[in-house]
């Protein structure tokens, strides 16, 4: 795995423009440790590559974060990672998750 | 055979599932489509275009002349065909324009899933099939011996004789109810999109179109960094669609976020112009199949088939990608197939098994086998996204570049360009490339 260059986009501004119904009470998206500082580091950073709403994040610090209110439903985390640490992968509760107004 | 609630339950209101369903209500049957977005289209995106083939031979076999092409909201007719090799200090473009590409039945169009699949959702309606909207699929129902009898969605378990699966690319009950693989990381793409609304002049003016015409657009090289995967863009009637697809294997392993990726692929002094002055209105993220022929699962079972992108029915070209007009095909036949062994009153795997030879025979399965090789050739072409799109950039400078300097014939300007790359490696590559396209 090559080292990450650095990110200069904010793609929380990006999907800020989507249209979503988030599920606060339900994660339809679980990784195999709660506390992420257990989570495999090298697996973790193939997500923060892949995932295109950046919903998998490693500070300068190191410290992981994911979060998953501003996913895409597309399964990429799914196909990357579902046999190591992608523990849970559901499609989100009823009319919740995100609303392609344009597709 | 026992009464089920309906004839045919559909899971997904895409391509496939509102074709599926809508065929399946012409020839009288009882249909109804479990759709997880609160209105068709909802979740899904494209890039998109589809070749209109499909679609058109769908209405005109079914829909006794009501519906025409002036019918279906597409964008765009798409009469411009760009392909881009990328350099970041570089870009050399062809842009095609031929009376053919707009011919009746070998046109193409622009679409955008949200107005598109709500249309054919409508048609299905307008035909007699039910809708559940806003509700995922969870389970497959089946008997002792494995036979599907129905679904489970939102706690309610519903019966019917046949179900087709057209859930979508994501395909949660494909792997997990029928047992069919996930697919690879390296036969995956990530496909990553923004849709910038701009007047339908100015997209006009700026991709040399007449009016209600418009283009489609391939890059390769550095639009994902020389990782394997392209950039497209696809111009709608008042917004382009531009985003990137790279290889999910490839790309975990890489310096660059796909988001960023997209960003420095917007930012890029060919693609800057294009978009400039235009306002983002959405981003969005997809899976898409890249394996070609060798990912197709198994589409037949017990009272299920499978349809569309659940079935991995997409094709990569490097200088064209189609999808649509596979899935629409594939809901076409799954529905025949479904009515015609509900009347013969065996929907086993054995009575669903014209689906699986009528697919062999159209022209989804006859195409992706063609194209069987491509997918592999292209993974590991790795010169085509790095090394070429710059060699095209000295070439190209090489002619237009004037000094002052007392310059020297073409052969010897060029040659140099190509031999450092390795003539005969470069032919090799090429006619093994011809071969496998």
């Amino acid at each position: 795995m090559k080292k990450l260059k650095p990110i200069t986009v904010n793609v929380d501004e990006l999907i800020s423009l989507n249209h979503y119904n988030v599920d606060e009470e339900n994660a339809h998206i679980e990784l195999d440790h709660e506390n992420l500082d257990e989570v495999d580091d090298t697996e973790f950073q193939k997500l923060v590559r892949v995932c295109p709403a950046a919903l998998y994040k490693v500070d300068e610090e190191g410290h992981k974060s994911f979060d998953y209110a501003g996913c895409l439903e597309c399964g990429t985390c799914r196909i990357c990672c579902e046999d190591t640490i992608v523990k849970k992968w559901e499609m989100p509760q009823p009319t919740m998750g995100v609303e392609y107004r344009f597709g | 055979m026992a009464d089920t609630d309906f004839d045919i339950i559909v899971i997904g209101a895409g391509c496939a599932g509102a074709i599926a369903a809508y065929v399946a209500a012409k020839k009288g049957k009882s249909v109804l489509v479990v759709e997880r977005g609160e209105y068709a289209g909802a979740k899904n995106m494209t890039g998109g275009r589809i070749y209109a083939h499909s679609l058109k031979r769908v209405f005109d076999d079914y829909s006794e002349g009501e519906i025409t092409t002036e019918d279906i909201p597409y964008e765009r007719k798409i009469t411009h065909e760009r392909i881009s090799l990328l350099d970041p200090e570089s870009s050399m473009t062809i842009d095609f324009t031929s009376d053919e590409l707009g011919v009746d039945g070998r046109d193409s169009y622009s679409v955008l899933r949200a107005e598109f699949d709500q249309w054919l959702a409508e048609q299905a309606e307008d035909a007699g099939a039910e809708f559940i909207n806003g509700i995922a699929v969870e389970h497959l129902l089946k008997d002792d011996a494995g036979k599907v009898y129905g679904i489970e969605a939102g706690g309610d378990e519903i019966t019917a004789q046949v179900v087709i699966d057209a859930e979508g690319q994501n395909s949660l009950i494909s792997e997990r109810e029928l047992g069919n693989p996930r697919s690879k990381r390296d036969a995956m793409a990530v496909g990553i999109k923004e849709v910038f609304e701009l007047p339908a002049e100015e997209i006009e003016s700026r991709f040399l179109c007449n009016e209600g015409e418009g283009a489609a657009m391939l890059w390769a090289g550095d639009a994902t960094h020389g990782y394997t995967g392209g950039g497209f863009l696809y111009t709608n009637k008042e917004s382009i669609s531009l985003g990137l697809v790279a290889t999910i294997e490839d790309l975990s392993q890489s310096d660059t976020t796909i988001y960023q990726m997209l960003d420095d692929f917007k930012k890029h002094p060919s693609v800057a112009p294009i978009i400039k002055g235009a306002t983002l209105s959405e981003h969005s993220g997809h899976m898409v199949s890249e394996g070609g022929y060798n990912s197709i699962p198994e589409l037949v079972f017990d009272g299920c088939l499978v349809a569309g992108d659940a079935a991995n029915l997409c094709m990569n070209l490097g200088y064209m990608v189609r999808g649509m007009d596979l899935a629409v095909e594939s809901g076409r036949l799954a529905a025949e197939a479904a009515c015609d062994a509900i009347d013969a009153g065996d929907t086993s795997k054995a009575g669903l098994a014209s689906y699986r030879t009528k697919m062999d025979d159209s022209f989804v399965i006859k195409d992706l086998k063609t194209y069987a090789l491509w997918p592999e050739t292209m993974e590991n072409w790795h010169r085509m996204f790095t090394d070429y799109p710059k060699m095209v950039g000295e070439i190209f400078n090489s002619m237009f570049v004037v000094d002052g300097k007392p310059t020297q014939h073409l052969k010897k300007r060029i040659m140099p360009i190509v031999k450092q790359r390795g003539l005969f490696k470069l032919l090799g590559e090429v006619k093994g490339a011809l071969k496998a396209l």
